[in-house]
């Protein structure tokens, strides 16, 4: 660890990763600071990743693939069973990640590019010249470091503390944070290569639960409902538990796994002089699914290489830096980012009745060409006492 | 006064994302509160595990 670098990256997750790999790849010189003792652990995800998705950004290796998904089942309030082959399930068809080793793979590519690399290291607080953002106070094992910075990316996670030190407002929204746990479960009867979902007020208000397939009579079984649902007595590991004693009795949990998930909208300013805010800490996980690897590792590398081009161009001002934060707004990421918090704003408020009727008339349909707008006129076509509450969807989404 | 039950607390930092005094940190495995806690109960809300409790001062 040095004392200046062009790019200082907190947080050695996908977002920080591909921070790092991409700013050492552009010429930069790049340090990635993490918190933890081991890149990866405890992992915090379901591990769900689109196949697309992943190969925008790496090559799939054995090495880290769980267990590749060919279909999703969803099954409604009712106990309607829904089977999705690939063609409907989208983007959730795909790979169920093993995220301790996936997540090593990319600060690894990182190193290998050239970054370096600190754990145990935790930023403790800004470094704050005449407003800049200019690097940070790094704790490691009882010191405390100054790194300084012509750029700071902060790619913190979910408890991101960086960006709030530096004057942005993170809050999430108790009713837009979704309170998780997943146990992950062996010896239980699944179906290798699909992954399900359970909807509901019974079994995940305003969430919904999962069980992601890791490999053989293994998966990742774990339950998201909405913080404002939470409460003494009927927790996320209140839920989750009465499913698994109920489905999964002789399963065997060898893994604990607590975390939140936010789904709001992205924070309205992803920059400030000297800083750039990627993956969960910007708050741009995809509001309806809960998935955040794809986003984290989009951000992450368009960070990297905005800073790379206003550090070559000596501005490094927050209005250098809003180029970021329009590129990944206007992007296909940040344009699914809004469709889909209208479409979980729309579910959420839905009662069990209409979404049984909803899913029960999905699984009618054979559509062409897959898209949000067919499907929702396909519903309508197929419930048309559901004209006016999809019809306003419809509308809020052209 | 906000209560960590460290037996409990998975150390997650859900509950940090919703302070709204930021007075929560998650420093790798250890849960700490800042002074600037309100006692509000936010983060007692919506803790996955009920690992938070606010309890009166007296
Ligand atoms: C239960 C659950 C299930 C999920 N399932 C899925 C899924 O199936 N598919 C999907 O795509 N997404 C899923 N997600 C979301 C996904 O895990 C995240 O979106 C993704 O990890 C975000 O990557 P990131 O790099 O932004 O943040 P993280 O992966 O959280 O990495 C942030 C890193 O920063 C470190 N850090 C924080 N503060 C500091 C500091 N001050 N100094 C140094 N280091 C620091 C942290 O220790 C952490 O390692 C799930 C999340 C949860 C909680
Ligand atoms: S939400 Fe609960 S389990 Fe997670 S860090 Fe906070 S107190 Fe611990
Ligand atoms: S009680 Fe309120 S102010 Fe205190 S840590 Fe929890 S959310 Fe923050």
């Amino acid at each position: 660890m040095k004392g200046k670098y062009d790019v200082l990256v907190i947080g050695g997750g996908p977002a920080g990763a591909l921070a790092g790999k991409t700013a050492a790849e552009k010429g930069l010189s790049a340090l990635i600071v993490e918190k933890r003792p081991a890149i990866g652990a405890p992992v915090r995800c379901a591990e769900g990743i689109g196949k697309e998705a992943l190969h925008e950004f790496i090559d799939p290796d054995p090495r880290w693939i769980s267990a590749d998904m060919t279909g999703a089942t969803i099954v409604a309030p009712d106990g309607f069973v829904m089977k999705l082959g690939s063609e409907m399930a989208g983007s959730k068809v795909g790979y169920v990640l093993d995220r301790k080793i996936f997540d090593r793979e990319l600060v690894w590519k990182a190193t290998e590019a050239g970054a370096d690399v600190a754990v145990k290291s935790r930023a403790a607080a800004p470094i704050l010249e005449n407003g800049y953002v200019r690097g940070a106070q790094i704790e490691y094992c009882g010191k405390t470091t100054e790194v300084k910075a012509d750029v700071v990316i902060a790619a913190d996670g979910v408890e991101s503390k960086f960006s709030r030190w530096c004057g942005i407002d993170t809050t999430v929204p108790v009713r837009e944070i979704m309170s998780s746990v997943q146990y992950v479960m062996t010896d239980i009867d699944i179906d290798e290569h699909s992954t399900v979902f359970y909807l509901g007020n019974d079994v995940a208000p305003e969430g919904y639960l999962w069980v992601f397939p890791k490999g053989k009579r293994c998966a990742n079984v774990g339950i998201g409902i909405s913080g404002k649902k939470s409460g003494s007595g009927h927790r996320a590991k209140d839920y989750l538990d009465r499913f698994v004693n109920k489905t999964f009795p002789d399963g065997k949990t060898i893994e604990y796994i607590p975390g939140g998930v936010s789904v709001c909208r992205p924070l309205d300013c992803t920059v400030a002089d000297g800083l750039l805010i990627a993956g969960d800490a910007a708050r741009v996980v995809d509001p309806l699914t809960g998935g955040g690897i794809y986003n984290a590792m989009y951000t992450g590398r368009l960070a990297a290489e905005v800073a790379a081009a206003c550090i070559e161009r000596g501005d490094v001002s927050k209005k250098a830096l809003m180029q970021y934060d329009k590129a990944w707004r206007e992007s296909k990421m940040g344009k699914a980012i809004e469709r889909n918090y209208l479409i979980k704003e729309y579910l959420i408020k839905l009662p069990d009745t209409k979404l049984n009727d909803i899913i029960h008339s999905v699984s009618t349909i054979n559509m062409k060409e897959f898209t949000t707008m067919n499907l929702i006129k396909e519903i309508i076509k197929a419930n048309p006492k559901l004209v006016l509450e999809l019809g306003a969807l419809a509308a809020s989404l052209r | 006064m906000l209560i960590v039950r460290r037996d409990i607390c998975g150390y997650c930092g859900c509950c940090v994302s919703v302070c709204p005094e930021g007075a929560l940190e998650l420093i790798d495995a250890y849960l700490s509160v800042e002074k600037n806690c309100t006692s509000c109960g936010v983060c007692a809300k919506v803790c996955p595990l009920g690992a938070l409790e606010v309890v009166n001062e007296g």
